[in-house]
């Protein structure tokens, strides 16, 4: 316990400084085009500061790879600046901007070793043979594959390879690395492997990285900053804790992490909390967040693990009590799933610890359960 | 589990597991052999057994066995010191005087003929006069023609009585045979078909290095453009195979030609004067240049095959990695090409040295195949063993071509499209 709260006093101090200097990578106001007539990337802002793990999620075709590519210079942008270390660098070729690149598919050099593909970017930045040399095995040491340096990439398993890639990509010591979803064709206990792996790199070497991917575990455990993309826009950009804490709106909401749904119309408002009535009929007290005023449309988000059972009748727990059926349970080893009809939701879903104490639950059975309204969040319809 | 040696898997009923897996598949196998049937017997007839025909023509030699038969047998033991003695004569006569009633000797003058010149109206006219020879057939066949009496035809009989004789292949490398036996280089004059070997090959190189350097930029587009242009770019590609062979050739004619369109042009915008039109047709020009664009095709769709599976991301790395646009071109790109480059390459120079038609219609004397010279000796000089021992040659060096290409790149990376 105590060393998290450590951890997250480090975090904070890190993020004050950076906060203090100016941004490493910043794209301003960066719209792309690529057919004239739709905007695949509409006004991207960001700032990467220098030694942070900023991820850009979204579903596929939502644009984050196009930023991505617009970084490392094979796209340009129709609108907008893109600035490296103050400098605009649009119209700078990629093999200028110094920039690391690990692929999807790696990208390895098939008709070369190991050891020539690491080679490769400090041969075209004509280092001598000795410091190459020297260079090359200690980006080899750094992902652990010392001994693998005379293989061809496809003698080399898919993990491997990717830890090629990354030592490539970071051999001639950029200062920022740009990843597109690097881990998207390794197996689940590899891709998590890969995941800590990466991240202690990151931490090892204090560079920026920008990531890509469309896993949200992989955004959440690994990034200081999350940009959520949907539909060429940003929906939100924030730390990991807090876009699953405060996700501000439906998108972000659901695509973040398990969520219930709940539709309705806003009916009064109190101080920090307002009343929705459901279209169900039913009133639930939830946190304004991006609904509008009294009378507008809102969907309520609700974690499942925020939900609890009502147990022997205690009213004081939750400001939201209802009366459910339980449809199903599904037992997950440390936690119960439960489905229930409640609202006229019949997908609601309750996350309950396996934990003593709490009552089985079968099937066609009623309870009681409840929610503080501080944990449902009132967003746009 | 059974699966020791000692009891073979068996199934339920208990037939051995083999046994019943071979019945199972046999009809699918045999209905698989049906169909391919037809095709096989085709190539049997039309490809397999003309090329075995070949190769045996280009040894068979069966003409002084047959038809002096027993002169060749009067030879038996003969010491090729000095002329033989009057039995071999007499056979001779014999042999010739049966030759004429059966009108074959023609095959045999015409054979003895390629290996000493002369030879043919020797028999010719001795045929003619075999009526009025009276025994001693020594003297009187010598005097009848003064080559009987040349200790060289009767050691060029002896010699081919073989049934089989390398002489064509000697023919088809210039050289030949003394009457001793050793093997010289023809006569300046008749060396021919090693001068046509080197040009064809060499030729076939220009036009491989041609429809290569042409070939590439064209095969990079196709691979990199989306595939809605590249499929409008492939048509043109494929175009030229829609379109007959000969009217391409000729279209060359009439635009390489000295009073074709291109002369034409280039005399309009004063490049060169009238009298001083260029001759692009009818030599080595008119043959590359109509090769190199028929042929073209050949080279694009192997290299297409290949660059379309090179992905685009390995350009982008070596980019990203810090390498000028040329550097990565030479280090990553091309070198991921060379199986098209070589599969291209070795398609484009096999179908070139092989080619007829092209440089039969636009080649005039200089840009000449040795192709049109196996048809020459086909059709007009009618000596089908050399022409058979050329075409024989022909298929050795493009097979040596396919075991090196074979050796170096490997035939399983071809593929067309």
């Amino acid at each position: 316990m105590n060393v998290s709260l450590q951890q997250q006093r480090d975090d904070r101090a890190r993020q004050d400084e950076r906060d203090a200097t100016p941004p490493f990578a910043r794209f301003i106001d960066v719209q792309k085009s690529y057919d004239g007539v739709e905007l695949v990337v509409k006004g991207f802002n960001l700032d990467v500061h220098q030694g942070e793990f900023v991820t850009l999620l979204g579903p596929s075709g939502s644009g984050k790879t196009t930023c991505l590519m617009m970084m490392a210079g094979f796209e340009t942008p129709t609108h907008g600046q893109i600035l490296l270390k103050g400098e605009p660098i649009n119209d700078l070729p990629p093999h200028k901007r110094g920039i690391g690149m690990v692929f999807q598919n790696y990208a390895l050099f098939p008709h070369m070793s190991v050891t020539e593909n690491l080679a490769f970017p400090l041969e075209v930045r004509r280092l001598s043979k000795a410091e190459t040399k020297r260079k090359v095995e200690r980006a080899l040491a750094m992902v652990r594959l010392n001994d693998f340096g005379d293989r061809r990439p496809a003698q080399l398993s898919g993990g491997q390879q990717q830890r090629v890639a990354l030592a490539r990509a970071l051999v001639f010591e950029p200062e920022l690395v740009l990843m597109d979803e690097p881990l998207g064709a390794l197996d689940k206990n590899l891709r998590e492997e890969m995941q800590y792996e990466i991240k202690r790199i990151h931490a090892d070497l204090g560079v920026s990285m920008i990531y890509v991917t469309h896993d949200q575990t992989e955004a959440l455990t690994m990034s200081d900053r999350i940009a959520v993309f949907n539909d060429g826009i940003v929906q939100q950009l924030a730390a990991p804790e807090t876009l699953y804490e405060a996700p501000e709106n439906a998108f972000v909401a659901n695509f973040i992490g398990e969520n219930n749904r709940l539709y309705g119309e806003v009916t009064e408002t109190i101080g920090n909390t307002c009343q929705v009535r459901l279209d169900s009929g039913e009133t639930v007290l939830a946190k304004p967040v991006a609904c509008g005023g009294i009378g507008s449309r809102t969907t309520i988000s609700l974690r499942p693990e925020r939900v609890g059972l009502v147990l022997n009748g205690d009213s004081t727990a939750f400001d939201n009590r209802f009366r459910a059926e339980v449809r199903e349970v599904i037992y997950l080893g440390d936690h119960l799933r439960t489905r229930v009809s409640v609202c006229g939701n019949e997908e609601f879903i309750l996350k309950t610890p396996n934990a003593q104490g709490q009552p089985s639950l079968r099937p066609g059975q009623s309870v009681d359960i409840g929610w503080s309204s501080s944990d449902c969040r009132a967003l746009d319809a | 589990m059974s699966g020791s040696p000692a009891s073979p898997l068996t199934t339920a009923d208990g037939v051995p597991l083999k046994v019943s897996l071979r019945r199972a598949v046999r009809r699918s196998k045999l209905k698989a052999f049906l169909l391919v049937s037809p095709l096989l017997l085709f190539l049997v007839v039309a490809f397999v057994m003309p090329i075995f025909e070949m190769l045996w023509r280009s040894v068979d030699n069966p003409e002084v066995s047959t038809h002096l038969s027993r002169t060749v047998d009067a030879l038996e033991g003969w010491g090729r010191e000095t002329l033989p003695g009057e039995e071999a004569y007499a056979a001779l006569a014999e042999d010739l005087r049966e030759g004429q009633q059966a009108r074959n000797l023609g095959l045999l003058s015409s054979r003895l003929n390629y290996e000493k010149a002369g030879m043919r109206s020797t028999i010719t006219r001795t045929a003619r006069s075999l009526g009025t020879l009276e025994p001693p057939y020594k003297e009187a066949l010598i005097e009848a023609n003064a080559n009987w009496g040349d200790l060289d035809t009767w050691k060029l009989i002896e010699r081919e009585s073989t049934p089989l004789t390398l002489s064509y292949y000697l023919a088809a490398v210039d050289r030949q045979l003394t009457p001793d036996g050793e093997i010289v280089r023809a006569p300046e004059s008749q060396r021919l078909h090693v001068n046509l070997f080197w040009r064809t090959l060499w030729m076939s190189l220009v036009i491989t290095g041609l429809t290569l350097l042409l070939g590439y930029p064209v095969a990079f587009l196709l691979a990199s453009l989306p595939l809605r242009y590249s499929n409008l770019l492939m048509i043109l590609v494929l175009l030229p195979f829609w379109t007959s062979l000969l009217v391409r050739t000729t279209t060359w004619i009439a635009i390489l030609q000295s009073q074709g369109v291109l002369n034409d042009m280039m005399v309009a915008i004063g490049v060169i004067a009238d009298e001083a039109r260029w001759q692009m047709i009818h030599n080595k020009t008119g043959t590359i240049v109509a090769m190199t664009h028929i042929l073209l095709p050949f080279m694009i769709l192997p290299l297409y095959s290949v660059m379309k599976t090179i992905p685009p991301s390995y350009m982008r790395a070596a980019r990203s990695l810090g390498g000028r646009p040329f550097l990565c071109f030479r280090r990553v790109y091309f070198p991921l090409t060379i199986p098209g480059i070589a599969a291209g390459g070795i398609l484009v120079f096999i179908l070139s040295i092989g080619y007829y038609i092209t440089p039969a219609l636009v080649g005039g004397q200089s840009g000449r195949f040795i192709t049109n010279y196996i048809a020459y000796h086909m059709q007009t000089s009618l000596n089908w063993g050399l022409a058979a021992a050329i075409a024989s040659i022909l298929l050795f060096v493009v097979v040596v071509f396919y075991l090196v290409f074979n050796r170096l790149i490997g035939v399983d990376k071809v593929k067309l499209g």
